[in-house]
């Protein structure tokens, strides 16, 4: 008898612990009076960039449908902004920095196929490619890929097994390589794998490795992307010198919609509209101003001032498009792990 | 048959107490071991073998056990000096020791860094001296010493606080040195808290990540990879590998749990001993 009485009153007291608990978590959801709240959930270094495209665009809709909307910004490393879509935040669209996340999320069925021809140009509005970032005099003369190789030099460039941004900095080094010795794959691992072991810090991201370098004064050279090199050349006026390398990689940063969470907030037409209005010349322009290369040539060649448009660019197709590329680097024991370690 | 408690409420309390642990503890690890349990034992074994994996075992483990035993070391000090001595500023020092339990984990690691890289007002001093502090394993030890030592201090403090003077002092009376009446008086008594701090400290130390992927330069080359930066690597990259992320996870885990356990063996014989 005793013992029936303690286990129905711990039954019972679990129950509304449980109850109290599942009742807790179910009331995020409500929205408020008509105003339509819109999640975009992107990469760190988009931040500045989509703050003023959001208010941009809280205009232009304002403007077009009289209906106001709150648009809230997310940022973190790519590919765990992409992981946290799939384990539920409720994005309404994507702003990742390689196509490879956003497939990942269509992957776990969040995204309809065919999304990489849903808006133009690969769904890119906007690009950007790979640079150097040295101090002010560049000391050791870093002009290309070569003078990375050389003795003495420290470079800064993120983990390529845990930032996206990073995975195009070796894309890019490995396809100078592939230049220079006509694809002998022997001759490229030497060069890139000298690349490496200049390393002196590698990072978990791509902001890290730039607070790594600017604040913390480490190495000689960083790899980064060009809006991060362009924003560092802004903020510390003189103290750096940005280097084109001779070839380089276009990153193509993809914008989606997630259509299972639209679909579910009703927000499908205003994803498409926020995503569309990406291409508009007063957003290209915007971007432009943020130091992404605006997709739109005629606006691109408006920034010729800002942008080095001489670079000769490879893109991800030249390694078979991402996953081919992935598999073919970044998956352990891949040409990466061969190279890098012990 | 056992009698009922005269404290009334058990079936209450009881029921809250296993509802919080299988909500906030419970089912949330069950889930690591059921990721991990959908890798092929082959897989696992292999996953697990994998030299940078191991490596990285070797490097959480070994520096967060040199920061425990420093932490010891700091910390029994630590106390000594909060309970046994009055001076300006004790109070404000006593609420210092939390600091580390309150600020954002990242914060510490990019402060530390900033410190202790060779650009650093810390780093600079030390790399004078020829020890390189940040982007290394010292670096390491460093800010797993940080978040670890209020562990070990508030351990401590109270078993101090209620050790009676007079142990002390018949100590000295029956003649014994300063240092005999520290390590045969003193010492014995606070050994118990002082393994918990260590334990605590430690376990703290193995998985810490917040602030040690900052300072640790995360390099496989120089073996600053610690286990929790390699489960994000897993957890970050294109290829989301929850399953490898799981399987590491409960390998940390078992070691952290033989480690606690182990430790708890220890203190239990040595309180036998005492209590004898």
């Amino acid at each position: 008898m005793k013992k029936n009485n303690w286990i129905r009153k711990t039954t019972v007291a679990a129950l509304t612990v449980a109850c109290l608990a599942t009742s807790l978590t179910g009331c995020g959801n409500k929205k408020e009076d008509g105003t339509i709240t819109f999640t975009n959930v992107s990469y760190d270094p988009t931040r500045e960039f989509y703050a003023a495209y959001n208010e941009m665009f809280t205009a232009h809709y304002k403007e077009e449908t009289g209906n106001d909307i709150e648009l809230v910004q997310s940022h973190g490393g790519s590919g765990s902004q992409a992981r946290s879509v799939i384990e539920g935040n409720d994005a309404d669209v994507v702003t990742l920095a390689l196509a490879h996340d956003v497939t990942a999320i269509e992957n776990a069925g969040l995204i309809d196929a065919g999304w990489l021809d849903e808006f133009d140009r690969n769904s890119s509005p906007y690009t950007s490619t790979i640079v150097f970032l040295v101090h002010s005099g560049n000391e050791k003369g870093i002009q290309d890929w070569q003078d990375l190789t050389k003795e003495g030099v420290e470079i800064i460039t993120p983990d390529p097994k845990s930032s996206g941004g990073a995975c195009w900095n070796f894309l890019a080094a490995w396809y100078y390589a592939k230049m220079q010795f006509n694809g002998d794959e022997a001759k490229m691992k030497e060069f890139v794998a000298k690349i490496y072991d200049n390393v002196l810090v590698m990072d978990s991201g791509a902001r890290g490795a730039t607070t790594t370098f600017v604040e913390n004064g480490q190495g000689d050279v960083l790899i980064a992307w060009e809006n991060e090199a362009l924003l560092t050349l802004k903020e510390y006026p003189g103290e750096y010198e940005l280097v084109t390398p001779s070839v380089s990689i276009l990153a193509e940063p993809s914008v989606a919609i997630v259509d299972e969470n639209a679909d579910k907030n009703g927000t499908q037409e205003i994803a498409k509209d926020y995503l569309e209005f990406l291409y508009t010349p007063e957003a290209q322009r915007l971007a432009g101003e943020h130091y992404y290369r605006p997709s739109d040539e005629a606006i691109l060649n408006e920034f010729a001032d800002t942008f080095d448009l001489t670079v000769n660019m490879c893109t991800i197709d030249d390694f078979g498009g991402w996953d081919q590329a992935y598999e073919d680097f970044f998956a352990d024991d891949a040409i990466f792990d061969e190279i890098y370690g012990n | 048959m056992k009698k009922k408690s005269i404290i009334p409420g058990f079936g209450l309390s009881m029921g809250i107490t296993v509802a919080m642990l299988s909500l906030i503890i419970l089912i949330p690890l069950a889930s690591v071991l059921a990721y991990s349990f959908r890798l092929s034992w082959g897989e696992f074994i292999d996953l697990i073998t994998r030299p940078n994996v191991v490596q990285a075992f070797a490097t959480s483990i070994g520096c967060a056990l040199i920061a425990a035993v420093l932490n010891c070391i700091f910390g029994v000090i630590l106390a000594w000096v909060l309970v046994r001595y009055d001076f300006p500023g004790k109070r404000l020092m006593d609420g210092m020791i939390e600091l580390p339990f309150a600020l954002p984990t990242a914060v510490a690691g990019i402060t530390l860094t900033k410190m202790y890289s060779d650009s650093g007002f810390l780093g600079r001093l030390l790399e004078s001296m020829g020890i390189k502090a940040a982007y290394s394993k010292t670096g390491i030890v460093i800010a797993m010493i940080f978040i670890g030592i209020p562990f070990v201090v508030r351990a401590i403090q109270p078993v101090l606080e209620k050790l009676p003077d007079t142990y002390e002092e018949a100590a000295a009376m029956l003649g014994a040195s300063r240092f005999t009446t520290f390590w045969k008086v003193v010492f014995p008594e606070i050994r118990p808290a002082l393994l918990t701090g260590f334990g605590l400290a430690l376990a703290r130390g193995i998985g810490e990540y917040g602030s040690v992927i900052y300072i640790s330069g995360n390099s496989e080359k120089n073996g600053t990879q610690v286990v929790s930066y390699i489960i994000m690597q897993k957890l970050n990259s294109g290829n989301v590998d929850y399953e490898g992320a799981a399987a590491i996870a409960l390998v940390l885990l078992i070691i952290s749990f033989l480690m606690l356990f182990l430790i708890n063996i220890i203190q239990h014989i040595a309180s036998r001993r005492t209590n004898a």
